[in-house]
């Protein structure tokens, strides 16, 4: 069997910008693919692409082994799809919701009230099955969202930035989820901001930046590319930060990711490391603590990018506090 | 019949959405009972020296008027499944690119149904005797709902246009309150300035209060106006359902 997703030369474009600029893609079934990538950066656009909700601009997109633009029908039937925003229907209940996308699927009404029964259980949300969505906590809609997507039973989901807005049990919580769907052999395609995120779910990660594949691999195979090391260091005085960070920049050739005291980079050569303390030294700048790393998929980001991933909301602006 | 089966579950859901949103149930319920109530009893004396003598005249331009204010409910709906993300898990959906707007039409016709047969039974607990017969009041109730639902092409657009369901709502009303109060559908036109009357013989709402007045009450005319009130449905239709598709379809290309 061929590939669940395969998609080349994918190009959309908005008015005079393009937001999709030539993505290649290739899925295995039963692979969960992580397109991790900053805001605009395009995941979301080929996302809806790929569920048949936007026509591409050029290049072809086969999901399940169908063409996107010319058998959206078939595509429709295989997959399902949950989008940064909880899509439920918050004037009706939960078990509502789930009974009509059962019934949209072509179950008979009884069938749908007895799956909407099933995964309102299977989704721990049999105690407020009966109240209307709206009154539900962002991670209760985000497990009705998810339970709405799989009533179907997709052989191929697309989770669009499944995570945003949750707190970090939900979070895991989540996660769980899609390690299931992934142990019964669905086909995930899952964006995100949160390196964390692919890291913990992908097989493989492909990296998106202003429309283009940047890089692609496992998570191991990324960590490698840029050297596998990060070089971290604390200087004593908060102050002196910023021009630690210029030194390091000069020296390493990226620039560094500066936090209050704390500066790390990515680094190929490990022999840096007492290069950079006797320049900060010489400098007058002084040095707290200093080591080396692995390379988390953060520091993958911001070597292939320039930039920093997405930083972590903090808990407090988590929508949902269950 | 999987497609219409399909419609209908979408129709279902409109419908189950009233049952659990008071203020919306209340529009198609308090609301047109308390127009009715208010016109005949506040305006019913200075209007046709009393209430008894207004209730035939006026009964019919509520109606009219509520029938409208309903359609609102269709662009409304129609914003909230596209701001918050509903309109896309449909579209990811393996039903028809037309069903859930249609669903939506259907149940529209269903309240309207409602809320015509609850204006019917409280005109007649008022007092309310019926001139002609029953098959006219059927024809009547059939053109009141023809026209709603040429009319929510309107509310379409204006659903696709608007930034949030507030402003359909907005819009919608500020829209619908002179068209509907600029009408024969609460005082006779000869009493107003002549500069206005003819806009008043022309607007539509006229035209389908007259139309239904004539197939209530044996005082006037019916035919003509309610063949006036087709064609404007008609024109309606063709203008503003071509014009709501292509708008709708720009708004998703949007991404």
């Amino acid at each position: 069997m061929g590939n669940a997703i395969e998609v080349e030369g994918l190009v959309r474009d908005f008015g005079g910008t393009r937001a999709v600029d030539g993505v290649d893609l290739r899925v295995p079934p039963g692979h969960v693919l992580g397109l991790l990538g900053p805001n605009g950066a395009g995941k979301t656009t080929v996302v809806r692409m790929l569920a048949t909700l936007l026509t591409p601009t050029a290049g072809a997109a086969r999901v399940g082994g169908f063409d996107v633009v010319r058998e959206g029908a078939r595509v429709r039937e295989i997959i399902g799809l949950t989008g940064q925003y909880a899509s439920v229907d918050e004037k009706l209940t939960g078990r509502e919701n789930l009974i009509l996308i059962g019934r949209l699927l072509g179950l008979k009404r009884r069938d749908a009230r007895a799956r909407a029964d099933e995964f309102l259980r299977d989704f721990d949300l049999r105690e407020v099955g009966q109240r209307p969505a709206k009154t539900y906590s962002g991670g209760m809609r985000r497990r009705l969202d998810l339970a709405a997507s799989l009533v179907g039973h997709p052989r191929i989901l697309f989770l669009d930035e499944p995570s945003t807005g949750l707190d970090p049990r939900a979070r895991r919580d989540l996660w769980e989820r899609v390690r299931q769907l992934q142990a019964a052999g669905t086909t995930v395609l899952l964006t995100t901001q949160y390196l964390e995120e692919a890291d913990a779910l992908a097989d493989s990660i492909v990296v998106l930046d202003h429309g283009r594949v940047i890089a692609e691999g496992t998570a191991a195979q990324l960590k490698a590319r840029v050297g596998g090391r990060t070089l971290f260091l604390m200087v004593a005085r908060a102050e002196q930060a910023a021009a630690a960070g210029e030194r390091v920049a000069a020296m390493v050739g990226t620039p560094p990711r500066v936090e209050g005291e704390t500066i790390s980079v990515p680094v190929s050569d490990p022999a840096l490391l007492p290069a950079v303390l006797r320049e900060l030294d010489a400098a007058g700048i002084e040095v707290a603590e200093l080591g080396l790393r692995g390379a988390s998929l953060d520091d993958v980001f911001l070597s292939l990018t320039g930039r920093s991933g997405a930083s972590r909301e903090p808990a407090s602006d988590a929508e949902d506090a269950a | 019949m999987k497609a219409l089966d399909q419609t209908l579950a979408l129709a279902w859901r409109s419908l189950v959405q009233v049952r659990r949103n008071p203020w919306e149930l209340g529009d198609y319920s308090i609301q047109p009972i308390l127009f009715l109530v208010l016109f005949l009893f506040v305006f019913g004396g200075a209007i046709a020296g009393s209430p008894e003598n207004y209730l035939a005249f006026v009964l019919p331009g509520v109606i009219v008027m509520n029938m409208l204010f309903v359609t609102v409910y269709v662009g409304h709906g129609l914003n909230t499944d596209l701001t918050r993300g509903v309109f896309d898990r449909f579209r990811a959906l393996p039903i028809p690119r037309w069903a859930p707007l249609a669903g939506r039409i259907l149940a529209d016709v269903v309240k309207q149904l409602l809320c015509i047969a609850l204006l019917l039974i409280v005109g007649f607990l008022l007092g309310f005797r019926l001139e002609t017969s029953w098959a006219h009041l059927l024809a009547m109730v059939a053109l009141v709902l023809t026209f709603a639902v040429a009319f929510s092409w309107v509310m379409v657009l204006v659903g696709v246009i608007a930034r949030d369901p507030e402003h359909v709502q907005l819009f919608g009303f500020t829209a619908l309150f002179p068209v509907t109060f600029v009408s024969s559908a609460f005082v006779p036109v000869d009493t107003m300035p002549p500069w206005l009357q003819g806009f008043v013989q022309a607007n539509p709402v006229s035209l389908l209060a007259d139309a239904a007045r004539g197939l209530m009450n044996a005082d006037g005319p019916a035919l003509e106006p309610a063949l006036w009130s087709l064609a404007w449905a008609l024109g309606i239709v063709l203008v503003f359902a071509p014009l709501s598709v292509y708008t709708l379809n720009r708004r998703l290309a949007r991404g």
